[in-house]
């Protein structure tokens, strides 16, 4: 088995099914309808990106593996998304702020995924972009609603801003694998993204008035599959009904 | 004071060479706001490829006390419709 | 108007509705079919988003990626069977705000099924099943109701029900063919869900009180009983052709009638749910009001930011 190539895929996969499942648990609590049902489908397209990657993980890992093995059944350490993504909808300005801060950077990877030798994920990354493309655009928007609102929902963005700034560095750390991957031509190499990540990232604050955090020290673990201790919540809904009934069919 | 995101009405253009038709209204506090809420809202099974937003307000409709003498007249002019014309039946098309 | 005036109008538009004309919003209309109206279409809007709650409970639990995605989209759709049906309710001139109020302080109903609790998966299989199956059985004729808008919003909404059902009997079968833990939950869901199922369709057909008038505006094309009738006839086989058994030991084919006769319906119970003694009414209207409450400075935020960049806007013109 590809063991590089299927970490890789996973480091990609698990952000969309972390943060998938995030706005998942939002469905039905939103602020109004319309902004229910367009999180929704935000959380669907990221489980379809999901679908396919593990999909494609499966078929490299042999074994009779299924995509729900891949999603379900491995332990937290396993998991490979960075440690923003699992952060909790504190409210809804973190809900957008994660959404925001990962748009920029998903966006940014995608477009340059597409260019892969592994012509499966450049395939896969050239039909997401389309749907992260919208997403960077909703939640850029929100940004500055919430940012030029009212003083509350200025106060409240900023709180989330500067809570999970902490969060954005890890975006651009390469693991052992991913630096194989990179060598081959098929990964992205994330490092090159980052000058451009923080301008785009910047610009739109500066449009939604909000201060870009000072702070400096980030934090990181996530790709390592060292997580928040969010994460063991997280999964325990995620994985309920696959380790409560084990080797069963749904 | 509380002021709510206003009524807008949503027009669909399901596909290219169709016109727009009026698909419902949602609730948006500006017209970007509006347009991604359609979107999202009427647009969830492929059904469109353009979409047009316009606040109800802004909209100016004919009052139906007024059908009478907006509509009726129109009734009777027959020979606005092409069968209103005798044609011998050696013509074929016309 | 005089008195004399109104019975004229009041006729003719019987007349139109009789005629299978539609009514659209700036119509003239008589004020009780106004206030009928907004109270059944906002009855109908409040169901569908209170009935996101009990399936949403288990979006987060969804036992494959594949049941995930359905799920998630078919509570999705139903906040937007709730959107279109507030729509349709504001043509009659109530804003969907006051409608929330309306739910929010429990002057307006909901469908009482959505305050029993979900407890297994096989609730989202016996719910898609049996509750969207008694929906549809309610909503199809509602196509062609009177009210333009309302016949119009129930047209989509149809439409896009259609996976609904299946959905959720897709759950069952697989349950009902998996091990035979999964075939005792599958069981056990049909057990609790049977019952209030046939009660959504509405009490009976002698203590109905809206039923004549409702039937006149082609509101209800159906009686309640009749509806049941229909429901119970067509789920019966599908029951049996999953092995599932229906919990009603009197429910028996009627060789004369071609219908199954089925026991009684505990209306006691329905009628405590319906007041309020329900096992989630609380937890269901908490849920609603929490994330209005939650929400409200975030539609401030956003009517606040476009009404700063409009006077900018202006501004700029000048």
């Amino acid at each position: 088995m590809k063991e590089n190539l299927y970490k890789y895929i996973l480091g990609i996969a698990d952000n969309s099914l972390i943060l998938g499942q995030r706005l998942g648990e939002l469905c039905g609590h939103g602020p109004n309808l319309e902004t229910d049902i367009a999180c929704t489908n935000i959380s669907l397209d990221l489980f379809g990106q999901v679908r396919s990657y593990y999909q494609y993980a499966a078929k490299i890992k042999g074994e009779n593996a299924t995509e729900d093995d891949i999603a379900f059944l491995r332990k937290e350490r396993e998991y490979l998304n960075v440690l923003l993504v699992e952060q909790p909808n504190t409210d809804f300005a973190y809900t957008i702020t994660r959404q925001f801060l990962f748009d920029v950077y998903h966006f940014l990877f995608l477009t340059e995924l597409q260019k892969s030798h592994d012509m499966t994920l450049a395939a896969i990354a050239k039909k997401s972009i389309k749907e992260v493309s919208y997403h960077r655009r909703f939640s850029s928007d929100w940004m500055k609603r919430l940012g030029d609102g009212t003083e509350e929902s200025k106060q409240r963005i900023q709180d989330a801003l500067d809570a999970l700034w902490t969060y954005t560095d890890e975006l651009f750390h390469q693991t052992e694998a991913d630096k194989i991957i990179v060598s081959e031509n098929i990964g992205v190499d994330v490092t090159t993204l980052k000058q451009l990540y923080y301008t785009e990232v910047e610009t739109i604050l500066s449009e939604a008035t909000l201060e870009v955090p000072e702070s400096k020290w980030f934090q990181k673990g996530g790709k390592d599959g060292i997580h928040t201790e969010h994460m063991g919540y997280l999964l325990s809904d995620l994985q309920y009904m696959q380790r409560t009934y084990p080797n069963m069919e749904w | 004071m509380k002021k709510n995101w206003p009524l807008w009405e949503v027009f669909v253009r399901s596909k290219n060479g169709l016109e727009h038709r009026h698909f419902g209204s949602l609730h948006a506090a500006d017209a970007e706001m509006a347009l991604e809420n359609a979107r999202d809202v009427y647009t969830r099974r492929n059904e469109g490829v353009s979409i047009w937003v316009v606040e109800s307000k802004d909209i100016t409709a004919s009052n139906p006390e007024n059908n009478g003498e907006l509509f009726e007249p129109a009734q009777d002019k027959i020979y606005r419709h092409p069968t209103f014309y005798d044609l011998p039946d050696e013509v074929k098309h016309m | 108007m005089s008195e004399e005036q109104l019975k004229i109008l009041e006729a003719q538009f019987e007349a139109r509705i009789a005629r299978d004309e539609k009514i659209e919003p700036k119509d003239w209309m008589p004020e009780k079919y106004r206030k009928t109206h907004i109270r059944q279409m906002s009855q109908h809007a409040h169901s569908e988003i209170v009935g996101m709650l009990p399936e949403g409970n288990w979006i987060t639990r969804a036992p494959s990626l594949r049941r995930k995605v359905a799920l998630l989209a078919k509570v999705q759709d139903e906040a937007g069977h709730g959107l279109y049906l507030y729509s349709a309710c504001e043509t009659l001139g109530i804003s969907r705000d006051e409608l929330y109020e309306q739910l929010h302080t429990g002057k307006a109903k909901y469908s009482s099924i959505f305050n029993y609790p979900t407890v297994t998966w096989a609730d989202m299989g016996a719910i898609g099943w049996l509750v969207d199956g008694a929906a549809i059985i309610n909503q199809v004729p509602l196509c062609s109701t009177s009210y333009g808008p309302y016949a119009r919003a129930m047209i989509r909404v149809c439409k896009e029900e259609s996976f609904h059902q299946r959905q959720g009997y897709e759950i069952m079968i697989k349950l009902a063919n998996g091990t035979p833990e999964q075939k005792e939950m599958a069981q056990d869901a049909l057990n609790r869900w049977w019952w209030p199922s046939l009660m959504m369709l509405g009490p009976t057909d002698a203590e109905s009180v809206h039923t004549e008038q409702s039937m006149k505006w082609k509101l209800k094309r159906k009686s309640n009983d009749d509806l049941r009738q229909q429901f119970i006839d067509q789920t019966v086989p599908q029951a049996d052709l999953i092995g599932l058994t229906i919990p009603d030991p009197d429910l028996k084919w009627n060789e004369e009638r071609q219908s199954y006769d089925f026991g009684p319906i505990n209306w006691d119970e329905f009628w405590q749910v319906v007041k309020g003694h329900g096992p989630c009414n609380k937890e269901r209207m908490n849920a609603r009001v929490g994330a209005w409450e939650r929400g409200t400075w975030v539609r401030d935020a956003a009517m606040a930011h476009a009404e700063k960049q409009a006077s900018k806007k202006l501004e700029k013109a000048m």
